[in-house]
């Protein structure tokens, strides 16, 4: 039988290195806020992972449910910023928006 | 085997959400990364959890991208990254080498079978109230955000 956590960590450490990547090399404000997504889906993943190995499922479930709130704000405020700032300012390319002057 | 083949399908979902163009397909994959990582919660044995996954990673989260792209509209994407590349593939070896190290150990793990499961209920309400108050804030903070999504610029021209 195949060992399984090393199967699973494997994923977590793939979905890490794609959100990092892609959170240090786009430009687009959504797309910064899927690959804040992608990162932490793999901490999720990692967390219930790491509950399951000790035999403390519950634990594990409940630090991962305060991620997914947690989460789910952030994108929430995140989408909700670029709006109002495409509004405002009408784009949301990162590099134009820190080079904005008052 | 079954644990292998989600996987892979997470990786290749989570791979095309980053490369695709259009940021409607790019959520659209989002929604199918989440949904096979509440499929992997599953089998890892956190049936609760992987509810809760299902229906706001891949429902509220995307409903709510949709409702954003549709107001932002689909911007002419920008081909040049913010960094060089070859700067965040060192920075990201470097991370996931030191993240792999750490965890090593797992390769000699496996997965005890659980005797009981413990009510979820239990633990939540007794063990993690912190956490729960956190959430409660959290969920408030959220509120606003979804206000400050919905609003239009009335204000704003009210000030003018």
């Amino acid at each position: 039988m195949t060992n399984i956590p090393i199967i699973i960590m494997l994923a977590v450490l793939c979905l890490v290195g794609i959100g990092f990547y892609a959170l240090l090399t786009t430009r687009n404000l959504i797309k910064v806020i899927i690959a804040l997504q992608i990162l932490v889906k793999g901490g999720l993943l990692a967390l219930v992972l790491a509950g399951r190995i000790q035999g403390q499922v519950m634990v594990g479930q409940s630090m991962a449910l305060t991620a997914i709130v947690a989460d789910t704000i952030v994108a929430v405020v995140g989408l909700a910023l670029a709006v109002q700032v495409r509004k405002h300012h009408g784009t949301i390319d990162l590099k134009q928006l820190t080079k904005l002057k008052r | 085997m079954i644990n292998a083949l989600v996987a892979v399908a997470m990786i290749i979902c989570a791979i095309q959400a980053i490369r695709v163009k259009k940021l409607l397909t790019s959520a659209l994959w989002l929604a199918g990364c989440s949904a096979m990582v509440a499929l992997m919660l599953y089998l890892i044995g956190a049936p609760e959890i992987a509810v809760i996954e299902l229906s706001v990673g891949a429902g509220l989260v995307t409903v709510l991208f949709v409702f954003a792209i549709n107001i932002i509209g689909d911007e002419k994407p920008v081909l040049e990254p913010g960094i060089p590349p070859l700067v965040a593939w060192a920075l990201i070896i470097l991370s996931i080498g030191i993240l792999a190290y750490l965890n090593l150990p797992l390769l000699s793990v496996v997965i005890p079978d659980l005797a009981e499961i413990p009510m979820a209920s239990t633990t939540i309400w007794n063990d993690r109230m912190l956490d729960v108050i956190l959430q409660v804030l959290l969920i408030f903070v959220g509120v606003l955000g979804v206000i400050g999504l919905i609003s239009d610029s009335k204000a704003k021209e009210i000030n003018q």
